[in-house]
């Protein structure tokens, strides 16, 4: 069932039992004819959701979108109500990914630009080999907690991790947390021992541009799921950087 | 620390012919020669000479030559000097050995141990003087039957998309950052020129060169370096990289002090930050991870472009073909041990992986015994180094062969193996300003074409003697090659007869 309002120019799709291949091509097709928000009712499954689509584009998605939703993509804004699987944002270059629920593992490898909002907890690799260029400052921030190798080979961008939902004096979970990082950054609040954190990686204080950067991503996560920021804001918050540039600099016999 | 390590060549400078003209002294990227002013004359430091002959060709006087440093070690069979070095470096620096171009050990080359077929008599052979041959080459998924529903007679139901190359050579990934922006554009340049296709490596296509972008292959590996939308819209195939010949299973780490501005730009990444390469994509770990990133560059290119598989050649290439085909590439690429490299550990390129010759036999037998062969184009690379490798590539099973290293030595290069210092000579494997220089595209691409067609050419002749007159009648027909000095395992292996049978 297709229903387009003309004057929005908005599209929804039932896309209860429609192959992701057939799903894609529709939703080039209609953003051709000038669609400007789609959107995906009854989704299960289908991957690669946002790739291949022009910048102005508006996807909400409900249900369950399969692996390497964004893959790639270059601009459009996609909203899910429901759960991320794995692999999302895999290599993006622009837009924004905003997941009412929470996210599985490899979300935002080697992204370049672009942010991903998280509300719950999140998977494996998280963020790993995020990278920046010039301008392009790609942004994660997770409402819950992540599990191991969060930010692993890291080269750039900003990762948040806010840990809503650990207890009082609960530390995070996860183990080689930023393993073989070289550029970047990452935001904890809460706490973590030093064993926890991979060999590359130093912990300092925020500082006033930090919490300048800080207010504003989070600030950007409450409005899109309901929260206070200053709440949000509330609590310590580790800096964790990599100590070197270069941590393989050693390793060869020139 | 005082090094133990003899130089390994010596500089004889003819002091009668030198003219005290000082080009040796620029043109060495390894500083070895200096002018005395008060003495008038030039000195070299033997040690850093790595035998590129850069100041042997440019000297205008014919004064120079570099000779192997006839120092002599007691014989011993198991300490040679190579291992004898080797292990010094290591104890003078803690470091892993680094090296470059492909392997150089004595390991059996099986292109000299296959000889081509001719016909005498019964099967008139074809003067390709005077006779079309036809060499031009599809690369791509054939579909598995012809559909002859009325209406559709004679054609492809669901084509995939191919590509047409006019000689089965295109040249290997090299990616910018390993060599010079010129060196890349000599290559796009002549490949343009030649109907055939360059390949970016994974470093990215610098925007200067997004002209040349109809002949291009771009390659996405685990990096995931300057790859974004347009970079995937502008190429004709797409390669994902999975490993290298020189160096299977590692990763790569390009050295800050490489990542000028230049460079930093292409791969999208900060200025003289390392950029790292992991070993493996993080995002496959299976031949169905595999598939999901096949997929995914599908779909952000809309199925308009075929997607390659490179991975080297290992000792179980032939499943793992078949499980990439199955994946849905719909060429896959394979590099042997012989495959060349900027930089890699020499431990690694020197003792991983499989001869070339071997892996395409083994695959494409594979796939014809699974059925799937049509499903993808089979390209070899690693090793070859004339038209005959290449005619012999295809009569073992490939359609079209990936050339590196000898499109190098065609633009100058001498094979030293110093490509991982950064300071080539010929201004190949460098970003130096000043040494890149020495690459200008007009000639380096003219050596190029001049090496494709005179390759061509051979080819036509060798092939218009088997009396054929189109290489696909060749692809995989291994009744045209006979063995020498093989095994019968290395025969039952390659599928070919000893000669005389």
């Amino acid at each position: 069932m297709i229903l387009l309002d003309e004057a929005e120019q908005v599209l929804t799709i039932d896309a209860k039992g429609v192959y992701y291949r057939e799903l894609n091509a529709r939703l080039r097709d209609a953003v051709e004819n000038g669609v400007k928000k789609v959107v995906l009712n009854n989704i299960t499954g289908q991957r690669y959701l946002g790739t291949d689509l022009p910048g102005e584009v508006e996807l909400e998605v409900h249900g369950t979108p399969g692996n390497d939703l964004g893959a790639f993509m270059n601009g459009p804004t996609v909203t899910i109500h429901g759960n991320l699987q794995d692999g999302c944002g895999n290599t993006m270059n622009a837009g924004t990914i905003v997941a009412h629920g929470r996210a599985g593992d490899a979300l935002g490898y080697a992204m370049r630009g672009g942010k991903i909002f998280v509300r719950d907890d999140v998977g494996y690799r998280v963020g790993i080999h995020m990278k920046q260029y010039e301008g392009k400052v790609p942004a994660i921030v997770v409402g819950g907690t992540a599990q191991p190798f969060l930010g692993e080979y890291m080269a750039g961008g900003v990762l948040v991790v806010l840990g809503m939902g650990l207890q009082e004096g609960e530390r995070h979970r996860a183990n080689f947390i930023g393993t073989g990082m070289h550029n970047g950054v990452i935001f904890l609040r809460g706490s973590v021992e030093q064993h926890q954190l991979g060999k590359e990686v130093g912990v300092r204080e925020p500082d006033e541009a930090d919490w300048q950067l800080l207010r504003s991503l989070v600030g950007e996560f409450a409005g899109h799921f309901g929260f206070a920021t200053e709440e949000l804001l509330r609590g310590r918050f580790l800096k964790l950087l990599p100590l070197s540039l270069r941590p393989y600099g050693r390793l060869y016999a020139y | 620390m005082k090094t133990y390590l003899p130089a390994r060549f010596r500089v004889r400078r003819d002091d009668e012919r030198c003219i005290r003209c000082r080009v040796c002294e620029r043109q060495c990227g390894f500083d070895v020669h200096h002018y005395d002013e008060e003495d008038d004359s030039l000195y070299c430091d033997d040690e850093k000479c790595v035998a590129c002959h850069r100041c042997v060709v440019f000297c205008p006087t014919g004064a120079l030559t570099v000779e192997k440093n006839p120092l002599s070690y007691r014989e011993n069979y198991s300490w040679r000097p190579e291992a004898i070095e080797d292990l010094m470096k290591q104890a003078e620096t803690g470091g892993i050995l680094l090296t470059g171009m492909g392997n150089d050990k004595p390991y059996p080359i099986y292109w000299d141990k296959l000889l081509l077929n001719a016909s005498q008599v019964t099967n008139p052979s074809i003067d390709p003087l005077r006779e079309p041959m036809e060499l031009r080459t599809y690369l791509g998924r054939k579909p598995d039957r012809i559909d002859l529903a009325a209406g559709n007679i004679g054609r492809w139901t669901r084509r995939a998309p191919q590509v047409a190359i006019e000689t089965p050579i295109m040249f290997s990934a090299i990616s910018y950052g390993a060599i010079s922006l010129n060196v890349q554009e000599s290559l796009a340049r002549a490949a343009t020129e030649y109907g055939t296709f360059f390949n970016t490596g994974e470093g990215g296509l610098h925007k200067s060169l997004y002209k040349y972008s109809d002949n291009a292959i771009v390659q996405v590996a685990s990096g995931r370096f300057g790859v974004h939308q347009e970079y995937l819209d502008a190429a004709r195939v797409v390669e994902i990289k999975i490993g290298q010949g020189a160096k299977p299973g590692i990763g790569g780490h390009l050295p800050g002090e490489k990542v000028s501005a230049e460079v930093a730009a292409t791969r999208m990444i900060p200025r003289g930050t390392d950029a790292l390469s992991p070993a493996p994509h993080h995002d496959i770990y299976s031949i169905e991870d595999l598939s999901q990133l096949i997929y995914a560059l599908k779909e952000a290119t809309n199925y308009t472009k075929p997607i390659s598989v490179k991975i080297a050649a290992v000792h179980n290439s032939a499943a793992i073909a078949s499980g990439i085909v199955r994946a849905g590439a719909d060429i896959v690429a394979i590099d042997g041990i012989r495959g060349a490299t900027g930089a890699a550990p020499k431990i690694i390129r020197d003792n991983v992986g499989i001869p070339i010759e071997l892996a395409i036999a083994a695959v494409d037998s594979r796939l014809r015994a699974e059925g799937i062969r049509n499903q993808a184009s089979l390209v070899a690379a690693g090793g070859v180094r004339n038209s005959a490798d290449v005619i012999k590539a295809i009569a073992l099973g490939a359609d079209a062969v990936y050339i590196g290293s000898a499109a190098l030595i065609a633009m100058g290069c001498h094979v030293c193996q110093a490509c991982y210092t950064g300071r080539c000579s010929w201004g190949i494997a460098t970003t130096d300003d000043y040494l890149m220089k020495r690459i200008n595209p007009n000639i380096a691409s003219r050596r190029l074409t001049n090496l494709l067609r005179g390759w061509s050419l051979e080819i036509k002749e060798m092939l218009g003697g088997m009396g054929i007159n189109a290489l696909e009648s060749l692809r995989g027909n291994r009744h045209h090659l006979r063995g020498v000095g093989l095994s019968d395992t290395e025969l039952e292996i390659l599928g070919v007869r000893m000669a005389g049978s």
